[in-house]
């Protein structure tokens, strides 16, 4: 068994193909990275009053 | 884009590049400093990756308008010598994709900003882009010679952005960082003007050398740099400004204004005779100044924070 030689297509495009899923990486580690922020924070907390009552 | 596109376009493949190319790489990074500095100049403390996401975010919305830009103002662009390389005209993206990364590219930066920072911040950057895009290239780029005077507070706004995401509203301070990029656009697309020769002309673009003639651009020139000069010192006695700051700017300033006397009183065939010599000069001084005086604004915040106020 033996892999298909890659199409002309994905030449032509691999410098684009790996621009956007390395866009798209960073992107996923910037929401993790924020959501990490924000929940270490506190900024999600309910206010104290809230939870007691 | 699809193959029956680039077929349609008859060129090679557009790469990741020309993509980032539609963005205005340069005017990113003038939107990424600025915006930088007015979320350091601030006096509320930001946690750094909520602050380097935000103006990540800024910069990505500046980028989407340029890309709007460039749609929009396709058919100049062909005819501008400066212009025509840009991946439009050089027939390596369509117009239409261009349009799609805008759009998709604006609305994901406000939502962004507004999750990451807060949504005056996003509401700030979603009105700057429209200001760039429709004021200015929609509107005024085409109708009038004031065109750079009040699109030019479209690329003022990223300080005030940087600003309201530290501290949630807009004060003095951040009026100030936009009214020193405001009134420092004009005399630096102007001199650009001078030294571009009949490029505007040939596009239909009334800039003010089109409409009133160099002579008149030289003269508005000058005016506008006194101005500048007036309200960059003036900075210096505000929460922003200080010693560092002033001692830069009055330097900075005086270099600013003899390059402007300079312009004015230099005649066209003296111009012609050296090729825009001075106006090259002075083009590039532009850029060193505002680099500099954003730079004396970072270093007095940074003493601010951790110098005195480790004293006090």
């Amino acid at each position: 068994m033996s892999f298909r030689p890659d199409h002309e297509l994905h030449k032509r495009r691999f410098s684009r193909n790996m621009g956007v899923g390395l866009v798209l990486v960073a992107l996923v580690a910037i929401v993790f990275g924020l959501t990490v922020v924000k929940v270490t924070n506190g900024d999600f907390e309910r206010a104290t009053a809230e939870v007691q009552g | 884009m699809s193959d029956t596109t680039s077929v349609r376009l008859g060129t090679t493949e557009a790469q990741f590049g020309d993509y980032f190319a539609l963005l205005k790489p340069r005017v990113m990074a003038l939107v990424v400093f600025t915006a930088f500095v007015g979320l350091l100049a601030a006096p509320v403390a930001v946690h750094p990756f909520v602050g380097l996401v935000s103006v990540l975010f800024i910069a990505v919305g500046g980028g989407a308008s340029g890309a709007l830009n460039m749609w929009w103002d396709a058919d100049i662009d062909r005819v501008m010598k400066r212009t025509r390389k840009r991946p439009i005209p050089a027939g390596l993206i369509a117009p239409e994709d261009a349009k799609a990364l805008g759009f998709a590219l604006s609305g994901f930066s406000v939502v962004m900003l507004g999750l990451a920072a807060n949504w005056f911040a996003a509401g700030f950057l979603a009105f700057t882009i429209f200001f760039y895009v429709v004021i200015y290239t929609m509107w005024l780029k085409r109708s009038t010679p004031q065109n750079i005077v009040i699109g030019g507070a479209a690329g003022a706004f990223p300080p005030i952005i940087g600003w309201v995401v530290a501290t949630g509203g807009v004060s003095v301070e951040g009026l100030l960082m936009f009214a020193l990029i405001f009134m420092w656009t004009p005399p630096h697309f102007w001199a650009l003007a001078l030294f571009m020769g009949d490029d505007y002309d040939n596009a239909d673009v009334p800039m003010l050398t089109v409409t009133h003639g160099c002579r008149a651009t030289r003269v508005y020139i000058l005016v506008y740099t006194v101005l500048l000069a007036l309200i960059a010192i003036g900075t210096g006695f505000s929460a922003i400004g200080g010693v560092v700051y002033l001692g830069v700017a009055i330097a900075l300033n005086i270099w600013f204004v003899i390059g402007a006397v300079k312009i004015w009183r230099r005649s066209e065939a003296d111009s012609a005779a050296d090729q825009f010599l001075v106006e090259r000069k002075f083009f590039k001084l532009s850029l060193f100044y505002l680099f500099a005086l954003f730079v004396a604004i970072l270093i007095e915040a940074g003493l601010d924070r951790f110098v005195l106020g480790g004293l006090l």
